[in-house]
């Protein structure tokens, strides 16, 4: 048997292995992206350059108004993978685990919004009275995705508090696929569209003389940070709030103090609903089309986005949705093109993933996370 | 060991001594009046006809043969995309199958039938499940699908092994047969066959037009990795470079997405003055509401395929413009010559069945493969001494392998070596009006058919 000493000396050296190959794959990644973005800068002041013409020969460079496109669209989808991935970090601060179902209750929103406009189509309401009917749209919108995500809370989650974390996580998947089946059976499994939006919206418009920005991106931009101020000042300015944070802190503690431990935990799950139905309008106006799997991939995007952040963390969330997004737009054509790689658009969520792992490696907890105690990590 | 025991051992003992003197031949007998059995043997005392009063019939038997027994059904299934966005594409093809099967009748008396319509939900795990499905059935005597290239490649090579047909209606890609200059394609399996046209003729159609009849020189494609929509791009960029015109760009995206902007704002760095995507719903969507709001994009043709030739597709308003390509759908006054039906007849029946019109013009297709298939079983089998059908499997690939000149609703149908029996005539056609895109799918402005 070896000694305490000897067993202490492997360790350590496993440790030490450990953070050689950390330290590597962080130097291999940060190369690749300075190289790449060097090669990106040098093909843009002349597409024909020394490197350029040996590793991309096809490289014709961006106009200014195609990489605006790019950072716009970036953002705009950021935006949305934000507003999701609220839910997902405020339900992990309250209850310690990962709700995957959440990306359903955003599909929900987004199916909601679809069967609500395209009835107000019909009546003739949409063309006549846009804006009120979008703000009608939004209203049933949240509703239901907010009353989803309250539901699932009690069926679902609220007889298993207490369990192992592994359990509710499970459970959450099978939630999830329950949603989707709900919806095939309820809507069919084919896409469907939303009503044509009218011009104002659908047109590009000039923003401080320098921006063209479509009316829809813009709207999904102004509605996410409306959306990021009001939950703000909910959670940091009024009594749900401090609730809220005092349940995240600790529930027990919470419960002594007189705060209603099981009706936060609701209202938590209730708030995550909202801004995730909201985010639902928000893809079905810009893309204007839903199926009963939008929320899949978004979902786990968004989750992507708040461990990014920094899970737990809301600011951590909405900053990471964007960093995301950003990055999955931007990055393929400005760090992967420039190396010769044929169909880079097509690594666009291998390229959100590998921002997931580029970011853990570089600080584990997030981009605006903390350290947990031994115990939070149980 | 207890007696149990001894006695399970000395029973396994004689099963093992009855299996080794048993008799080599497959043979699986059910009676006909459930309508479920069926007897499949190792052809070759079959052909040899020992049991008597064997008809003329296609075939040596080295396939195996497929008895039905008298008050049985032959057995044939419809493999095409029947749920999703691409039903628009893959229902109006199953329909017809059903249509055919009837309009068709019986082969030597007894009556056939395609059962429930199989899914190949225009994937490869679809294609592959269904087609497990398929063989595991040893009553079934050919496929009629699948409705996408995708799907096929994972299916044809399950229904080839099982020594059965699959004769489809909707597949276009040049893999699953061959090159036209005889080499066989990546994909190519033996018993596959398709009245759909190859892709080589409908890229060569679209760069034609393009170049030709547009002017355009400069293109760009963009495909989804799948082996139709791969296949017809490429078919579109070796064709249109070979007349001459500058392919500025090759993207791809991946199934699912919803953003274009990133590889339109790949593709439009060259400001192309067309781009073809012949892809489906809804990625298709997403690329003709964004594009023209992509800078370098604005003014660019919009093309597709027949993919998205569907009445889903055509009704959305920012489709209005684009040029699609797809199967020449004037079938005019053809008549199969099977069934003696007209295009007017099917789609009438069709319409009545359905309550309405088919919404992708591969239905023509379906039924001429259909009613291929029927006149194959019916060649290679014959009814023998006890009553039974007896269907030579190795005599249905004959007479697809040998068939020329058949009156089909898409005209003149003739089999090549590696399956390819389409009419192969390609149209472009201009769609001006979501309001009425069905005169848009009768707007022809260009037309191809190889010489």
């Amino acid at each position: 048997m070896p000694s305490p000493e000897t067993a202490e000396n492997t360790k350590l050296t496993r440790r030490l292995g450990v953070d050689t190959f950390l330290f590597f794959m962080r130097v291999v990644m940060s190369t690749f992206v300075i190289l790449g973005l060097l090669m990106f800068i040098g093909q843009q002041i002349d597409p024909d350059n020394f490197i350029a013409s040996r590793i991309n020969p096809d490289a014709t460079g961006l106009t200014a108004a195609q990489f605006e496109g790019l950072v716009i669209s970036g953002l705009s989808q950021g935006a949305m993978y934000g507003l999701i991935a609220l839910g997902y970090s405020m339900v992990y601060g309250v209850l310690g685990f990962i709700n995957f179902a959440h990306g359903e209750v955003f599909m929900v929103g987004a199916m909601t919004g679809m069967i609500t406009s395209n009835k107000l189509d019909e009546s003739g309401a949409w063309e006549s009275n846009f804006a009120l009917s979008l703000l009608f749209v939004l209203v049933i919108a949240i509703i239901c995705s907010t009353l989803t995500a309250v539901i699932m809370e009690r069926v679902a989650y609220r007889p298993l508090r207490g369990s192992p974390r592994l359990i509710p996580l499970i459970t959450s998947i099978g939630v999830s696929f329950f949603i989707q089946n709900v919806s095939v059976v309820l809507l069919g499994p084919g896409a469907k569209s939303y009503p044509t939006l009218p011009d104002w919206l659908a047109q590009k418009h000039e923003l401080f003389g320098f921006i063209t920005i479509e009316g829809t991106r813009l709207m999904v931009l102004v509605v996410a940070a409306v959306s990021m101020v009001a939950l703000w000042y909910l959670v940091e300015r009024t009594k749900i709030g401090k609730a809220m944070r005092a349940v995240a802190e600790d529930k027990e503690i919470a419960s002594l103090m007189g705060i209603n431990v099981n009706r936060t935990i609701v209202t938590t799950f209730a708030v995550g609903g909202a801004m995730a139905g909201v985010a639902g309008i928000l893809w079905g106006l810009l893309f204007r089309s839903v199926v009963h799997t939008t929320g899949f991939l978004p979902g786990i995007k968004a989750f992507s986005a708040a461990v990014v952040g920094g899970i737990g963390n809301m600011g951590g969330a909405m900053a990471g949705g964007i960093t995301l997004g950003s990055a999955e737009s931007v990055a393929p054509l400005i760090l992967l093109e420039p190396w010769g790689i044929n169909g880079v658009s097509q690594l666009k969520d291998a390229v959100a993933f590998l921002v997931l792992i580029f970011v853990l490696l570089v600080k584990p907890t997030g981009l605006f996370g903390e350290r947990l105690s031994t115990e939070d990590r149980a | 060991m207890g007696p149990l025991r001894k006695l399970l051992l000395l029973l396994a003992v004689l099963a093992l001594f009855a299996a080794a003197c048993g008799d080599d031949d497959e043979t699986t007998t059910t009676t006909g009046d459930d309508g479920d059995d069926m007897a499949e043997t190792d052809g070759d005392d079959m052909a040899d006809g020992d049991d008597g009063e064997m008809m003329d019939h296609l075939g040596d038997g080295s396939l195996g043969t497929i008895v039905v027994e008298p008050g049985a059904e032959v057995q044939v299934r419809s493999l095409n995309a029947l749920t999703g966005d691409v039903a628009l594409f893959g229902l109006p093809i199953h329909r017809s199958i059903e249509i055919a099967v009837d309009d068709y009748g019986d082969i030597h008396g007894f009556p056939v039938t395609s059962g429930e319509g199989l899914d190949d939900l225009c994937s490869s795990d679809g294609g592959q499940a269904a087609a497990q499905t398929i063989v595991a059935d040893e009553q079934i005597v050919g496929v009629v699908g699948t409705s996408c290239s995708g799907a096929a490649v994972a299916a044809a090579p399950l229904i080839s092994e099982a020594g059965i047909v699959m004769i489809s209606g909707g597949n276009t890609s040049p893999a699953l047969t061959s090159d036209l200059a005889g080499t066989a394609g990546e994909n190519y399996n033996e018993g596959y066959y398709r009245t759909a046209h190859n892709d080589l003729y409908q890229g060569r159609a679209m760069a034609l037009f393009v170049f030709n009849e547009l002017g355009l020189t400069t293109a760009a494609a963009i495909h989804d990795g799948d082996p139709y929509t791969q296949g017809l791009a490429q078919a579109f960029v070796d064709a249109y470079e070979e007349i001459g015109g500058e392919i500025t760009g090759f993207a791809g995206i991946a199934k699912g997405d919803t953003d274009m902007v990133p590889v339109l704002t790949e593709v439009a760095a060259a400001s192309p003055q067309a781009l073809f995507f012949p892809i489906f719903q809804p990625e298709g969507n997403f690329i003709a509401a964004q594009a023209p709001g992509v800078a370098g994009l604005e003014d660019t043709q919009l093309l597709a395929a027949d993919g998205l030739l569907v009445d889903g597709y055509l009704e959305l308003e920012e489709t209005e413009g684009m040029y699609f390509s797809g199967p020449d759908a004037r079938f005019g006054d053809n008549v199969n010559q099977s069934t003696g039906k007209t295009a007017d007849d099917v789609s009438g029946t069709y319409e009545s069945l359905y309550g309405e019109a088919p919404t992708s013009p591969f239905w023509g297709h379906g039924y001429d493969a259909t009613a291929m298939l029927l006149d194959a079983i019916s060649a290679a089998s014959y009814v023998d001494g006890d009553g039974n059908l007896v269907i030579d499997k190795a005599g249905v690939r004959e007479f697809l392998d040998n068939l020329t000149g058949y009156n089909g609703l898409i005209g003149l149908i003739n089999c090549d070596d590696f399956g390819d029996c389409g009419s192969q005539k390609v149209t472009i056609v201009h769609h001006l009006d979501s309001d009425d895109f069905r005169a848009s799918m009768e707007n022809v402005v260009f037309e191809y058919a190889p010489s």
